[in-house]
């Protein structure tokens, strides 16, 4: 219900902005375009009507075989109740953006949620995805000389790094829960 | 992973060489055996100083010879023997305990009966004669006056005597037994915190090395430090790097040439013993800082920075604090200052005022910072600087640093005894005991441990010793910037004070008056009080184990 | 909040203009607090720029202990993964198990039975009690008390007894799994559990004895690293972290999940100095509130394992589970409250066994993130109260 009253709020601030909303299922969630990015998440935090002070998470998804890497910005509205009394969570929502696979790059939230900071960085090293304006676009995970992005579905695991080999790639298989 | 062939390889390499050493010993111990029968035949026959001479070699080589079978023997019959350890090393350490003990007092006795020799040999015209005697003249009288029955026995005896009467000899013997006991102390502190640091933890501490609670484990410890690779940093300073756990050492143990365990046994008693004591304490600074220079290491270099702050910092509240004693005794010798103590537990200069009592407690934080023990270990702050100064140091370089800090802590513990807590003698009055002093040996060994004695001074030392172990297993850290504002801002106004108030106390009270008395009484059942405090915590924690561990505790976990 | 300038590792020498400082600011030190060091927690590197013993710049350098588990999970199906959760944050094993499984029978739809549930709760409070044990033993190490260490393995030895009888393993126990608890509770559990309890509660008291209010500790950590609220909320802290700060917000309490509403316990928060026994120097959001809102906290998790024990029913503890569980094509974000903070798992299905995507929110990772702001004009001494009160394991962070 809420997801629902804050994409109503987003379609008539930001026209165009929301591309689909997803608000039944288990994780509702709301597709954005990434063009206007940059103010609705100013909006998101700062309107009083959303008051989205608490970046959960930002998880990124490879669509492959589709030429679309996502990412996912779980958000949530934490306010105070009463003195002694538990802060409450006012909404979650989680956002989406689709960003092109080969060069994709979104605008950095890291100075509207400094939680963004070190996420968009592991977004980065792990998926590829650019983040424009970001303060410190390095790779956090992976050693700075790190070839591709291992997260991706198309990832090419190394045969060697720095002169030491490595093994084999490895295969998947279906278990049985016993 | 070896394969069977490379383990047997190895084993019967080890058995190779065991068999290589009893041949190599027996055969060093043959030749010493022919060594020592070719110069104790030359001794019989040649006469005067070279017969003496031969025959102290032939002695000499007889030694070396029975060491060398001896060392033979022990590695062929290594195994039976290791068990045989095993059972009886508890009895063994006893033994040498005691044993030690004696022969530490045998050179006093030795020293007495020489110094007495003068008066007892007489020329022909009646007259005591001059030191030093000749050995024909102690001979003389030996087989005259003493009755003792065969010549040679004479002879031997009378050369050992001969060689005492030099105050070069009693210096060597003694400083001899300095280095002996140094490190005796070293090993059992290291032994001991290891202990105590164990029981409070709610465990057991070593208790596998030598079989009764790893007593060994410090030998066994100082042996594999001794055997390890020496390993030297490329970028360091080899010079300072080699020079800084000597120059962190060797004040440490000089230090106890000047410190006197008894009225009589000191090896130097100086006039200003308690200045030559503050000048070797703060000589070690120096060896902290070579060592963190040196090192080419930015961890070491902060651990010595810091140390250097702190222990220079600390070592004016620490002399303010010692001159209040000094004060109160009117001398900087350190027998004297002992000396002064022998009336019993109200004479003690710490009961003496309650500012002397300040001044004690002032001196041991004091000492707790110069010595780098918790709560002021920055220095050496493990979870920061991985080890601070001696990051860098393994092997004997290491240990020799350790052995510099254990022989501290027991130099200051000691320190605190002689000015503070009544020195050697017990909390019974000297006065009592008096007629003992000149009695028969057993009389004498009765009165060193009823009323004053080495063991006193050793045992309260050990005291402190502990007390600064507690402190560290007990406090957490102090940062450093607080370290300073409490030297700074807390003890060193608080030492200025208590300074000026027992230089005011030194004026206007007098010694024998009401409130000099009534002072000494409080001080005194105060000090009385906080021991009995402490027994009674031992007793009753001791009484309540069960209940103030845990049930659970006490059957599950050992030593709990 | 501080004006952020950020500099990254090979131009840390620059000003905020980017002119180049080296020349002038010749007694700086760079000093690697490299990843073995004894007071970081597991492989964390922090490069301090510092001048003596001041430190003007922590830079965080993680990825020491990356073995992407996320690349895992997507090759392994959901019982197979659940070893992997173990050793995020590997002191926390049981409570990652149960993030997990919650996750998947979330996106499933199963529904485990009653007992299972209550086993899950026992089994993920212990493990917090245990978890909260070696935190506070290695913050004490670290700033010298060696002795609350010893004290707090030795309570812990019997919550690993304890575990050890149920399935087996001290330390990765990948014990609660889809569909409930893998094996039931063995004879004896129970009993023993509330003895533990018995003997345990006192304990905490001795430990503010021994350590909370000891005057070093406070003034070692009282105002030391202060973290306030909205900044504690704008960089995503949780757990601990956030409650020291002030912020009353507790997933079991503010949205709880599985059983936790039956329970009656409180939420502790940092609180200001001067009242209630707390020390005067105490600010809120400083280490030593973040401290101590891990010993309340053991007290709180004592209470709910008691109430653990009075309603716990018989029955089954696993719920039927298809001998191939093929995971819907629907995502599922779940998150569950972990002793370091908030753990998420993102899992996203496509029909088959194996899922697509496994995204995992490590609570250790985004309270890291804040370490290069407070870690600023502090002495190389006060690096380690704050990294230790932030309370990092780099499983987690990295994994």
């Amino acid at each position: 219900m809420v997801a629902a009253k804050i994409a109503g709020v987003l379609r008539a601030q930001f026209p165009g902005l929301v591309l689909a909303s997803d608000i039944d299922g288990l994780h509702p969630s709301l597709t954005l375009s990434p063009e206007n990015w940059k103010e609705a998440a100013a909006f998101l935090r700062h309107d009083p009507r959303a008051g989205f002070n608490f970046l959960r998470c930002i998880s990124s998804l490879d669509l492959y075989p589709e030429p679309f890497i996502e990412l996912v910005y779980d958000l949530m509205a934490l306010e105070p109740a009463g003195p002694g009394e538990p802060w409450r969570c006012a909404a979650t929502v989680a956002i989406r953006l689709r960003v092109p696979r080969d060069g994709g790059s979104v605008p950095s939230v890291a100075d509207i949620w400094p939680a963004a900071e070190w996420h968009e960085r592991e977004a980065f090293d792990l998926m590829g995805v650019k983040f424009e304006g970001h303060p410190d676009h390095r790779r956090i995970l992976c050693p700075d000389d790190w070839i591709g992005h291992p997260l991706r579905k198309d990832y090419q695991y190394p045969t060697e790094y720095d002169g030491i080999p490595a093994g084999p790639a490895p295969k998947t298989s279906v278990p049985e829960t016993p | 992973m070896s394969t069977p062939d490379s383990c047997d390889r190895r084993v019967f390499q080890a058995e190779d060489r065991a068999t290589r050493a009893v041949r190599g010993f027996t055969l060093l111990g043959a030749i010493f055996v022919l060594v020592c029968a070719i110069l104790a035949f030359g001794a019989t026959r040649v006469s005067g100083v070279a017969g003496l001479l031969a025959g102290l070699l032939a002695a000499g080589a007889g030694g070396l010879a029975g060491a060398s079978l001896l060392i033979a023997l022990a590695v062929r019959f290594r195994e039976p023997l290791g068990r045989l350890l095993a059972r009886v090393a508890f009895p063994i350490f006893m033994v040498a305990v005691v044993a030690t003990v004696f022969f530490a007092w045998v050179p006093a006795l030795l020293y007495e009966e020489v110094d007495r020799l003068a008066g007892s040999v007489s020329t022909a015209s009646g007259e005591p004669r001059q030191m030093p005697l000749g050995v024909a003249e102690i001979r003389s009288y030996l087989l005259g006056s003493c009755g003792v029955g065969s010549a040679w026995v004479a002879t031997l005896v009378a050369s050992l005597l001969w060689l005492l009467q030099f105050g070069l000899v009693r210096d060597l013997i003694t400083v001899t037994g300095i280095v002996v006991f140094v490190s005796l102390v070293a090993m059992f502190g290291i032994w001991w915190e290891r202990k105590v640091a164990g029981r409070i933890q709610s465990r057991l501490g070593p208790m596998r090395v030598g079989g009764w609670h790893g007593w060994a484990q410090s030998l066994a410890d100082g042996l594999k430090l001794l055997q390890k690779e020496d390993i030297f940093l490329s970028g360091a300073d080899r010079p300072l790097f080699y020079l800084a756990p000597y120059v962190a050492f060797v004040p440490a143990l000089s230090l106890f040439s000047v410190l006197p365990f008894s009225a009589a046994w000191v090896c130097r008693d100086l006039e200003i013993g308690l200045i030559f004591i503050l000048a070797l304490l703060a000589l070690g600074v120096l060896g902290v800082l070579l060592a963190g220079w040196s090192s080419n290491n930015k961890w070491s270099l902060l651990g010595s920075m810091r140390e250097a702050c702190q222990m220079i910092s600390y070592e004016i509240p620490l002399g303010f604090s010692l001159l209040v004693p000094v004060m109160s005794v009117g001398s900087l010798r350190l027998t004297t200052l002992g000396e002064v103590q022998a009336n019993g537990f109200t004479s003690w200069v710490a009961f003496a005022s309650p500012f002397t009592l300040a001044a004690a407690v002032i001196f041991f934080i004091g000492t707790l910072a110069s010595c780098k023990r918790a709560p002021f270990d920055l220095p050496e702050a493990e979870s920061e600087l991985v080890a601070g100064y001696h990051t860098e140091y393994s092997g004997f370089r290491w240990a020799l640093f350790f052995f510099a800090e254990y022989a501290e802590m027991f130099a200051v513990g000691a320190l605190a005894t002689i000015l503070f807590f009544g020195a050697w003698y017990s909390p019974l009055p000297a006065a009592w005991g008096a007629a003992w002093e000149r009695g028969p040996i057993w009389q004498r060994a009765l009165h060193g441990i009823l009323f004053s004695g080495p063991l006193w001074l050793i045992g309260k030392s050990l005291f402190f010793v502990y007390l600064q172990m507690w402190l560290r297993w007990t406090l957490p850290r102090v940062r450093l910037d607080q370290v300073m504002f409490a030297c700074v801002q807390v003890l060193l106004p608080l030492a200025l004070m208590v300074l000026a108030g027992n230089s005011f106390w030194q004026l206007w009270v007098l010694p024998q008056s009401g409130l000099a008395r009534l002072a000494n009484l409080v001080c005194a059942v105060l000090g009385a009080l906080v021991l009995v405090a402490m027994l009674a915590i031992i007793v009753y924690a001791r009484v309540n184990r069960r209940r103030l561990v845990g049930s659970l505790v006490v059957e599950h976990l050992p030593g709990a | 909040m501080q004006e952020r300038v950020y500099h990254s590792y090979p131009d840390l020498l620059l000003d905020a203009e980017g002119e180049d400082l080296a020349d002038l600011r010749t007694e700086e030190m760079l000093i690697n607090m490299g990843p073995q060091h004894p007071s970081t927690h597991g492989v964390l590197r922090l490069v301090l720029r510092t001048d003596g013993e001041l430190v003007l710049e922590a830079v965080p350098h993680i990825g020491y202990l990356h073995r992407c588990a996320e690349k895992i999970g997507e090759n392994l199906a959901p019982y197979q993964f659940i070893p992997i959760t173990d050793r995020l944050d590997y002191l926390a094993a049981m409570n990652n198990n149960y993030a997990f499984s919650m996750a998947v029978e979330q996106l499933c739809g199963i529904e485990v039975p009653e007992r299972g549930r209550y086993v899950r709760v026992i089994m993920s409070e212990l493990n917090r009690i245990a978890s909260h044990l070696v935190s506070f033993g290695s913050y004490a190490l670290d700033l010298g008390a060696f002795t609350p260490f010893l004290y707090g393995f030795r309570e812990r030895e019997y919550i690993l007894d304890l575990f050890e009888s149920a399935c087996g393993a001290r330390l990765t126990y990948s014990y609660i799994t889809i569909g409930g608890p893998a094996l039931d509770l063995p004879e004896g559990f129970l009993e023993n559990l509330q003895q533990f309890l018995d003997y345990f509660e006192p304990k905490i008291d001795e430990y503010n004895q021994l350590l909370s209010y000891n005057h070093i500790f406070v003034r070692r950590t009282a105002g030391v690293g202060v973290i306030s609220p909205e900044d504690a909320i704008a960089w995503g802290l949780t757990g601990p972290c956030l409650r020291g700060s002030g912020v009353r917000w507790d997933l079991r309490k503010c949205m709880p999940y599985d059983i936790y509403d039956r329970f009656e316990f409180e939420i502790p928060v940092g609180v200001p100095g001067g009242s209630d026994g707390i020390p005067r120097a105490v600010v809120v959001g400083d280490s030593w509130c973040r401290y101590f809102v891990r010993i309340a906290e053991m007290k709180q998790s004592a209470r709910i394992l008691r109430q653990c024990l009075e309603q716990i029913p018989d029955g089954p503890v696993r719920a039927k589970v298809p001998r191939v569980l093929k995971l819907p094509s629907k995502e599922v974000y779940f998150e569950a409250e972990n002793p370091r903070g908030q753990l998420g798992f993102l899992v996203v299905g496509d029909g088959s066994p194996i899922p697509r995507r496994v995204k995992i929110r490590g609570p250790s990772f985004c309270n890291l993130s804040i370490a290069s702001q407070i870690c600023r004009n502090v002495l190389v001494a006060d690096i380690a109260a704050i990294i230790g009160s932030i309370d990092v394991v780099m499983g987690e962070v990295d994994r």
